[in-house]
């Protein structure tokens, strides 16, 4: 399998997803910059956390208006998976690959520690390698992590199976002290309709061993590498 | 012209003599820039001219220091050709003045001098102090502070793994925000400031400069006053974004062979690093002042030269490599300029359309920097309190509660979770232990990074107070398994024109050198940080110490954690129930006073050096060091950090009080597994070290025999909300 | 010639720091504040052209990156 990291100016988690890609992989993932206009050929698209372009203006509006984007985009229309974390969630909403929009933290602060996640869908690609309904943790670390989108929206990405994770408690319950950051519906993480576009702000990347605090990062990306293959 | 007036030299902060000697340098009357080049480059902050005398006495040397005091910041070798690099700077008056901002220029300031020397910053640290609790800007001052450091490290990605937070009435006026990074760097590619090679370039990049912070390091060397409000137009605002392209195209271009020399333009600006630069190399620098990059129309040679416009570096480049370097920073969208050339004059020129702006001596200008010895008093010892005579109180539980709960001991959560402490990936031991520890990536090695600082021992008896600070940090990375390597400092006190606060300076220089050499951990890199007082309120002595530690194997860190039931729970160290200056004297007596905890230097590090090896020989599950709040405090941390609780007997002459709630030093409490314990008592015995087995770890609640029983839930209650709390009033954000 | 782009969130899109601010300026005494939703102004300085080209190619800009319009919405000032 071949894998592709989007790197910004700004953007910092991008060795860290390398790191847990290639652990996974067996192999580097290619490691693009913003500039380029051309993706390598790839079965998988990373877009990592960071504040791209410093965040100014919106987080990720910036980077979502940088010419690999628009090949991002193009090649997410026909298939290709992406994994956008953090502020790669930030600008994937930004270029419309995925709905909704990451406002401020309602306590307006950033916030950064592990949380509890359900696994709310059904997407064999993302998340073949959780119980459906099982509880996973990985950490957070944002400013703008609010999930926004109106009312309609929202129903219709619950609706359509759409929504890939929501903060939990360690036993599931999606109460207000488990959101870290306001989302409505306590969501973290979202895939676009096609379910190829798997959008969340929590860093899988940051527990893929036992020193570091925990696996559940690791079993992440040992069944997506698994399941493309 | 500007007519250099009586006024405008007092306006630049040179005493009379100091201006007599500025004209017998030059032969002549300077015009105001080069006025304005003394005036930073001989401010306290720059000169450190009334601390020098004091700091030249600290141990600098060992086999591991590569580069001790007087470049960017100190190195240490940690093995397999690898280099750690590292420094803490005070960015205090900044912060009291604009919180986020000063906060946050400290943080891009402290990366700077690091990645300067070439290497990635892998940690930062801070110590912060603020006033006591109730006052009514502490709120808005923690706020700003934290979300400062936070803007700028979260940004940068790099982790801001830890730190200590006091709080006391004595920095009402006068906050504290002392920023210190780590970086790794390999040990053979380590640059340094020294220009040399007469004709080659001398390079601008970075930001573009405005007139942000002028007169900035005169400032940080000035006492507050009630106008200080006024200042605020210098502050400098931080660019966090800017100095990460900044990091990323200086670390490129330093693995290639192009540059001779670099510095960052941190205080004092262009001044201050080309200055040094010069100084250090011993030959002559000329500047087109045209050349430098503005951000603002019409500015003046004084403006450039006194600008603390952040996110800049000056460099030397071999000659014929400006354009690879040119591509490199463009590549990450930064000016980059070539202004100047370095030449065999010894001189400072600076021309700027065509007339000569200022025409300096580089040597006299900083051989001839001033440097005082101040008069000094000794700081009268205080009277040793014995726990005997202090009163017993009602209850026990109650007393440790009421501590766990306090502004001191209370948890730090609410600051640590706005900073981003994991990214890169290698954050092994997070805030809240006795110190964060940071793998080396790609390989087995980790380094314990700790800041230490009791000050209100420091401001009772000062030589104690800075051995104590020196002791604590070597102890706080020795509870984690490490090797204490090294310390950086910073030195803030009020100001050194009073006799008694340049006593309470020398005491704790002192007490530092004395524990630096006893315990083989010198100093390599620091700042001090003089005048920090407000209409002749000076702050406590606060001589903060960054040490840094290696584990040769990560896999055998310790954390302070209770691991599991039927952990037996031992204690090293000897208890002597003297209560002066202790916490359970402020918060359940309501008083300060008493001499602090002696520091018996050869008992501490033959204790340390004992459960260090127990740690590397793979027998300890918990280990924590006795420092704030005594014995009982050390458990209630440990349980609460493990989730579990303990059955603890103490058996001791002592009243339980002072058993539970002296600070005493060189102590530490660690855990092994049941058939372990005749081991540990075995290495004791053969080091003459004292041990007591205390109990074992189970159940929920913390129980210490004949004392108190209390569930960990509620300890950690108690300890979790009180800054939370503190932090909803009204006014806080 | 000079534009000035306003920012704001949508009316129903939760404003925490208006809420912030809202709540300080109570803490400062001024009860009379009702509701308080902040926003960002862009300020433009473009080459010569006419109003309406100019005011056309600035739309453009809010729509592709100076505002979300999910989230935002945007008002055009052309000052001279």
């Amino acid at each position: 399998m071949k894998a592709a990291v989007i790197v910004f100016p700004g953007s910092n988690c991008d060795r860290d997803l390398k790191v847990a890609l290639t652990q996974s992989m067996g192999r580097e993932p290619t490691m693009v910059w913003h500039g380029d206009s051309e993706l390598p050929d790839t079965d998988l698209i990373a877009i990592p956390g960071g504040f791209s372009y410093g965040d100014y203006l919106r987080s990720g509006a910036m980077a979502a208006n940088s010419p690999i984007m628009r090949e991002v985009v193009k090649k997410a229309q026909g298939g290709t998976p992406v994994l956008a974390i953090c502020n790669g969630f930030q600008v994937a909403t930004e270029t419309g690959m995925l709905p909704g929009a990451l406002l401020r933290n309602a306590r307006q602060k950033f916030v950064c520690r592990d949380v509890d996640l359900l696994i709310t869908a059904e997407n064999e690609r993302f998340v073949g390698g959780f119980e459906p309904g099982e509880v996973v943790r990985f950490p957070v670390a944002h400013h703008d992590g609010n999930f926004y989108a109106d009312e309609d929206k929202l129903n219709e990405l619950e609706a359509e199976g759409q929504i890939a994770f929501k903060y939990a408690t360690v036993s599931g319950d999606l109460t207000d002290e488990a959101n870290p950051n306001g989302s409505l519906n306590n969501i973290a993480g979202i895939y676009n309709k096609a379910g190829n576009v798997l959008g969340l702000m929590p860093h899988p990347e940051r527990l893929i061993s036992k020193e570091l605090g925990g696996t559940d990062g690791k079993r992440f990306f040992d069944h997506l590498v698994n399941s493309i293959g | 012209m500007t007519e250099i007036t009586k006024d405008i030299v007092a306006e630049h902060g040179l005493t009379e003599g100091e201006y007599d000697e500025v004209l017998k340098i030059l032969g002549r009357t300077p015009n105001l820039t080069e006025l304005g080049i003394f005036s930073v480059m001989w401010s306290e902050h720059c000169s450190y001219k009334s601390s020098k005398k004091w700091l030249k006495t600290l141990p600098t040397e060992a086999p591991w220091v590569i580069c001790g005091p007087g470049e960017n910041a100190g190195v240490i070798d940690i093995g397999d050709g690898q280099a750690a690099i590292f420094k803490m700077e005070s960015h205090n008056h900044p912060s009291f003045i604009e919180p986020y901002q000063g906060a946050a220029t400290g943080v891009g300031g402290i990366m700077r001098d690091v990645f300067t020397m070439g290497a990635r910053p892998i940690a930062n640290m801070n110590a912060l102090r603020f006033g006591r609790p109730d006052h009514p800007k502490t709120g808005h001052l923690v706020s700003g502070v934290v979300a400062g450091i936070a803007g700028y490290g979260n940004c940068m990605g790099v982790p801001t793994v830890g730190g200590e937070t006091n709080f006391h009435s004595s920095y009402d006026g006068n906050i504290l925000v002392n920023a210190m990074t780590v970086g790794l760097a390999e040990a053979d590619n380590i640059f340094y400031s020294a220009a040399a090679g007469v004709g080659n370039p001398v390079v601008y990049v970075g930001s573009k400069t405005g007139r942000d912070g002028i007169h900035g390091a005169t400032m940080a060397s000035a006492e507050f006053d009630d106008d200080s409000d006024e200042k605020r137009p210098t502050v400098q605002v931080g660019d966090p974004f800017t100095e990460k392209l900044l990091l990323e195209a200086c670390l490129e271009l330093m693995a290639t062979d192009a540059i001779v020399a670099i510095q960052d333009m941190g205080a004092a600006g262009l001044t201050s690093s080309s200055f040094e630069m010069a100084d250090k190399g011993g030959v002559g620098i000329e500047l087109n002042l045209d050349l430098v990059p503005m951000r603002e129309d019409g500015m003046t040679p004084y403006e450039i030269m006194l600008s603390e416009s952040q996110e800049r570096m000056l460099m030397v480049l071999k000659p014929g490599r400006e354009e690879e370097a040119r591509k490199i920073f463009e590549k990450w969208e930064l000016d980059f300029s070539v202004i100047g050339k370095v030449t065999d004059t010894g001189r400072m020129v600076l021309t700027m359309k065509g007339e000569v702006a200022a025409d300096l001596p580089v040597a006299p200008l900083a051989d001839a920097a001033p440097e005082y010895d101040r008069p000094w008093t000794k700081t009268k010892a205080p009277a040793v309190i014995k726990g005997e005579d202090v009163a017993a109180p009602n209850d026990l539980g109650a007393a440790l509660l009421t501590l766990m709960g306090s502004s001191e001991i209370a948890s730090r959560r609410w600051i640590w979770e706005q900073y981003d402490h994991m990214v890169m990936g290698d954050t092994i031991q997070r805030p809240g232990g006795d110190a964060a520890v940071v793998r080396i990536h790609g390989t087995q090695k980790a380094l314990a990074i700790t800041t230490d600082c009791t000050p209100r021992y420091c401001y009772a008896d000062p030589e104690t107070g800075g051995a104590q600070a020196v002791a604590e940090a070597w102890r706080n990375i020795t509870a984690t398994g490490g090797q204490p390597l090294a310390i950086t400092d910073c030195m803030n006190f009020g100001n050194p024109e009073r006799p008694e606060i340049m006593g309470k300076f020398v005491g704790c220089i002192e007490g530092m050198r004395r524990a630096c050499t006893a315990l083989d951990f010198p100093v390599i890199s620091g700042n001090v940080s003089l005048y920090n007082e407000t209409n002749g309120t000076g702050i406590y002595p606060t001589p903060a110490i960054g040490g840094v530690g290696l584990l040769h194997d990560y896999a055998k860190m310790t954390t302070l954690a209770f691991k599991s039931e039927g952990d037996v729970v031992i204690l090293i160290g000897e208890l002597t129930g003297e209560m002066g200056q202790s916490l359970y004297l402020k918060e359940i007596e309501g008083r300060e006073e008493g001499a602090p905890p002696r520091v018996d230097l050869e008992k501490e590090r033959k204790h340390g050096d004992y459960l260090r090896d127990m740690i590397q020989k793979g027998l300890v599950t918990a280990a924590h060091d006795i420092s704030d709040g005594g014995l009982g405090v050390a458990l209630a941390e440990m349980a609460i950090a493990g989730n579990i609780g303990a059955d603890i007997t103490l058996e001791t002459p002592l009243p339980p009080h002072a058993a539970l709630f002296a600070e005493d030093q060189g102590c530490y409490v660690f855990t092994v597994k049941p058939e372990d314990v005749e081991m540990a008592r075995g290495f004791a015995l053969a080091e003459d070290i004292p041990l007591h087995i205390i109990g074992t770890i189970g159940h929920t609640d913390l129980k210490i025999d004949g004392c108190l029983t209390i569930s960990v839930s509620r300890l950690k209650d108690v300890h979790t909300r009180w800054l939370p709390e503190l932090m909803s009033r009204p006014g806080s954000e | 010639m000079k534009a000035r782009v306003y920012v704001s969130l949508k009316n129903g899109v939760l404003d925490p720091q208006g809420k912030a601010i809202s709540h300080s300026l109570h803490g400062l005494g001024f009860d009379e504040v009702l509701d308080v939703r902040q926003g960002k102004t862009i300020d433009l300085d473009l080459a010569d052209m006419d109003r309406e080209s100019a005011e056309a190619e600035v739309e453009k800009m809010c729509q592709q990156l100076l505002a979300n319009t999910v989230i935002e919405n945007y008002s055009i000032e052309l000052l001279d």
